[in-house]
């Protein structure tokens, strides 16, 4: 198997690393960065659990190959917050009770943060669209959506 | 407990919404679950065979090609343990001997350096079987030509309480035999019977199972592993390998869903019987999501026939009841399910003559273990409809029906068990006045049709008589508190509620208490399981114990240091008073260094530690014929939920406008963490009623990945989740409280079919309401009505 050697930033951190060419943007942030906050729950991109942005987009890292981020610009949720402050989502995740066994929530407050970037007072029913690709078996999604619907209040 | 008055106002922080003290690290990244954990380059990986057929026995295995494999560090097959394991009774082997019983019976495993190659290696062991006919019915599994999945059944080791009939495919018998229900039938004006079946589901956790085990050169067992019963696992496994308990340490991090498959032992056997063979490495077992779906726990199937009898004036008189458990190939909880639904077969109604008979059955199909609600869910899907056809054929309205006939304090329930205080009818009333029962309410469309209904549910904890709790809180300098507990947080909030409860009875503010977690076997107080909605209660009852013990030893060093009377003193936010003189000291310092004596002569106290326990002590046996006892169960959680739901005519989609549960909690520690169990119960409920079911050809599962198995999304859930919280208080709670994390989930789908009926008049007896079915039930109430015109 060929290795590649790549450059890309992490939250914004520079890193350059050499990966071989199967190997998931997901192992690569897990295994190598050891950034275990983006979770594996499916490995086939039905689960949503593994969700990073990636150049501004949310992506399923484990159907991103790690060669595939060369150049990229990739937040995990390790990074949302940042200078010492919380991302007005995971405050309103803390406040609303926006998730249980906490599983599936890295993966949901990365999607919620692109989605407010992109429409920063999106409606329930835009909400609710924007969380088709995350599986969430403990909340019944009903502060997920509550928190995300308060964040944006909050300013977004 | 004695100092706890439900009269009193509880203290705070108890019935305060204190937010979770575990979702800091949720929403940031920083909480670990066990795949997260570190083990540096010495980690291996293993993965299993499994068998490709339902049943079948083992020939041969030659597992010589996989050794010699570069990467390959060990093989194990049945031939590496050969005690049986089992929580209630031991009929499994961890790696398969001799026999397979459901595709995906682990046959083999591979410790290899990398996950694919160990993979690989699975591929080049060679079994030859000799295929068996299988039973894939638990019909079929009664007959008494049926296949035997278990012609050593009569050896097993088996719990008291569990009757298996030995030259059966019956792991368990469960029997009432209440009052005399063939005089009662002809008393009865209507007599309804049905025949309900509940297919198989998963518990879909998002985090799917993993374990890590180490055997160190000693035969030392660490075991690491997302886990709800760190202490059953340690037992389990012990016993199965004739290792001591304290000689295997389990560490429990955060558990990404758990639902009741990570109770007892699964892949975790597995990890350990892997490990023994390279001592020193760490061996991961994680289960891919295709494996999780039938290798792991899933849901029983149920066959249910009911038959219920009534007065015309809206009594019931009788009930007769026959439970068909599809319980898969073994039976870790599953033979306790079948009791458990066998005792609860009534449902909460008074009902005088009773006849039930619960069989555990062993089929050819995926292991059926411990889903939230325990038998209850599938149980209340039957009892539910089964009610409101009686109250139709009666002409009687469902919410009076159910008033009329469910239980209340100090009933004798179907065991012969007095009721203890419920607010059942309090549910029923305020569940229905929120969604407005009895309005007629338009449809959204001329292509919809709107129904109205309800389901009332009953769940006791399902364990063992003495099932025990314990915790212990430690002091620290600053006066923060550690607080062990061996109860594992599974997303329920029970880190949180343990916390609040430490804080209100010790008397230090909620943000002192320390969870000591991860749970950890070698340091944790022992619990029996995180299972049954018991911690709120049970493991509540040890901290509240544990934290009264602390504060004595504070206030007894305290009063002699002041030359008072302990009785005068309090701990109030973390400062001991005197109410006497009005002293006051903060307990800073003085917990672990202790207080002088006066004039020098010394110091009195030391490090303050607290200890305590629950068990409950008064649950009696019951009878092995008639099932009649003084107390089967510890307490009945009750609850209602009604619906208000629409359904597309065109393609037999059923949309729910509004679903209001009420469920009688005793006394909620945190209520919106109560409204967030119940919100999290109705979406399974609802996902399970409406799209799941793990479907079989010839024993073979069919739908086993997140395409093929839907389970609900943002976009199918209720448009409207309503959490009422009622609080009749429990004697032996902590300030009242019992649990409610399963019971959200029982009435749900039951509810949903009820509403359906309202709506379009059509009545579906098998689990779920997929679109096509209803479609189809609409198709062919139409062609009927069309005939008869």
């Amino acid at each position: 198997m060929g290795t590649h050697r790549i450059t890309l930033t992490v939250n914004r951190v520079q890193e350059v690393a050499e990966v071989p060419s199967n190997l998931t943007l997901l192992d690569f942030l897990r295994e190598r960065l050891a950034l275990t906050g983006t979770k594996n729950g499916c490995s086939t991109g039905e689960c949503g659990a593994c969700t990073v942005m990636m150049n501004g987009e949310p992506v399923n890292s484990c159907l991103v190959l790690a060669v595939e981020a060369d150049g990229a610009e990739i937040l995990t949720i390790e990074g949302l917050a940042h200078d010492g402050q919380l991302d007005t989502l995971q405050k309103a995740f803390i406040e609303l009770t926006g998730t249980q066994c906490g599983f599936c929530a890295p993966g949901i407050l990365i999607s919620a943060r692109a989605l407010l970037n992109r429409n920063p007072h999106p409606s329930e029913a835009e909400i609710r669209d924007a969380l088709r690709g995350h599986l969430c078996r403990c909340t019944g999604y009903v502060r997920i959506v509550e928190s995300i619907q308060a964040a944006a209040k909050a300013g977004g | 407990m004695d100092e706890m008055k439900h009269t009193q106002k509880a203290p705070y922080p108890i019935g305060e919404s204190i937010p979770r003290i575990d979702i800091h690290a949720k929403v940031t990244g920083e909480a670990k679950f066990t795949d997260d954990l570190p083990f540096g380059p010495g980690l291996l990986y293993g993965r299993v065979l499994r068998s490709p057929h339902p049943h079948a026995l083992i020939k041969h295995i030659n597992v010589s090609k996989a050794l010699t494999m570069p990467g390959v560090r060990a093989v194990v097959t049945g031939a590496d343990s050969d005690e049986h394991i089992g929580l209630y009774l031991k009929d499994r082997f961890i790696f398969c001997r001799e026999r397979v019983r459901f595709v995906g019976d682990p046959v083999a495993g591979v410790v290899a350096t990398s996950e694919a190659i160990a993979d690989e290696a699975c591929r080049l062991i060679d079994v030859e079987y000799e295929v068996l006919d299988p039973v894939l019915d638990p019909i079929r599994g009664i007959q008494p030509d049926a296949p035997l999945l278990h012609p050593d059944l009569g050896d097993y080791v088996v719990a008291d309480f569990i009757q298996p009939k030995p030259g059966t495919n019956i792991s368990n018998h469960f029997k009432v035999r209440k009052g005399d229900i063939e005089a009662a039938w002809p008393k009865c004006d209507v007599i309804v019977e049905r025949s309900f079946r509940v297919p198989e589901v998963q518990h879909v956790p998002i985090e799917t199972h993993i374990a890590i085990a180490r055997v160190d050169q000693n035969g030392k067992i660490t075991l690491w592993s997302s886990s709800q019963s760190p202490f059953a696992q340690r037992n389990l496994i012990s016993e199965a390998l004739g290792v001591s308990q304290s000689d295997i340490r389990v560490i429990a991090p955060y558990v990404g869903g758990g639902f009741g498959s990570k109770a007892g032992v699964s892949v975790e056997g597995m990890a350990v019987v892997m490990a023994r063979k390279v001592p020193g490495h760490p061996v991961k077992m994680r289960l891919t999501r295709e494996e999780e779906f039938f290798c792991s726990f899933v849901r029983q199937g149920l066959i249910a026939k009911t038959r219920v009898g009534a007065t015309k004036d809206g009594k019931i008189l009788a009930m007769k009841t026959e439970y068909y458990w599809d319980a898969g190939a073994y039976t870790e909880y599953g033979v306790n399910i079948t009791r458990a639904s066998g005792y609860s077969s009534t449902g909460p109604y008074n009902i005088p003559n009773v006849w039930a008979d619960s069989y555990c059955v062993y089929t050819n199909h995926p292991v059926g273990g411990p889903m939230r609600g325990f038998g209850m869910p599938e149980i209340h899907w039957g009892i539910e409809q089964i009610m409101d056809i009686v109250a139709d054929e009666l002409g009687m309205d469902k919410v009076e029906f159910r008033l009329k006939n469910c239980l209340r304090s100090g009933d004798i329930n179907v065991t012969g068990m007095k009721m203890h205080p419920i607010g059942l009818t309090e549910c029923i009333q305020k569940a229905s006045k929120a969604i407005n029962w009895g309005t007629d309410e338009p449809a959204s469309a001329p292509n919809k049709r709107r129904g109205k209904g309800l389901a009332i549910m009953w769940k006791a904890p399902a364990m063992p008589p003495n099932a025990g709790s314990s915790a212990w809180v430690r002091l620290n300098e600053d006066a923060t508190v550690s607080l062990g507990i061996g109860g594992q947080e599974i997303g329920q909030g029970t880190f949180t509620v343990a916390a609040q409860m430490a804080s209100a009875a010790l008397g230090v503010p909620m943000d002192w208490i320390r969870i000591s977690a991860p749970v950890d076997t070698q340091y944790s107080p022992y619990e029996w399981q995180t299972v049954a909605s018991r911690l709120t209660w049970s493991m509540g009852n040890a901290i509240v114990k544990a934290a009264h013990n602390a504060r004595k030893q504070i206030l007894d060093i305290v009063a002699k240091y002041w030359d008072e009377n302990p009785e005068d003193l309090d701990i109030k936010d973390g400062q001991v008073i005197s109410y006497k003189t009005e002293n006051s000291i903060s307990i800073e310092n003085i917990v672990v260094y202790g207080l002088p004596q006066p004039d020098g002569a010394g110091w009195q106290g030391g490090p303050i530690i607290g200890h305590g326990n629950f068990m409950p002590t008064y649950v009696t046996d019951l009878d092995n014929e008639t099932g009649q006892g003084e107390r089967a169960v510890v307490h009945y959680t009750t609850g209602c939920q009604a619906v208000d739901l629409e359904v597309n005519i065109e393609t037999g989609h059923i949309t729910i406008l509004n679903i209001a549960s009420a469920f009688d909690v005793g006394k909620a520690i945190n209520p919106e963490q109560v409204r967030a169990q119940i919100e999290g119960g109705v979406g399974m409920g609802a996902s399970t009623g409406i799209l799941e079911s793990l479907q079989f050809k010839d024993g073979i599962p069919q739908n086993i990945s997140f395409m093929d198995y839907r389970i609900a999304t943002a976009v199918d859930m209720p448009k409207k989740v309503e959490s009422i919280i009622v609080e009749v208080p429990q004697d032996d709670g902590p300030w009242g409280a019992r649990g409610v994390g399963e019971h959200p989930m029982v009435p749900t789908a039951p509810a949903i079919a009820n509403a359906l009926t309202a709506a379009v008049g059509v009545r579906i007896l098998d689990l779920p309401l997929t679109p096509e079915k209803v479609f189809l039930a609409l198709e062919q109430k139409a062609m009927t009505q069309g005939k008869g015109s």
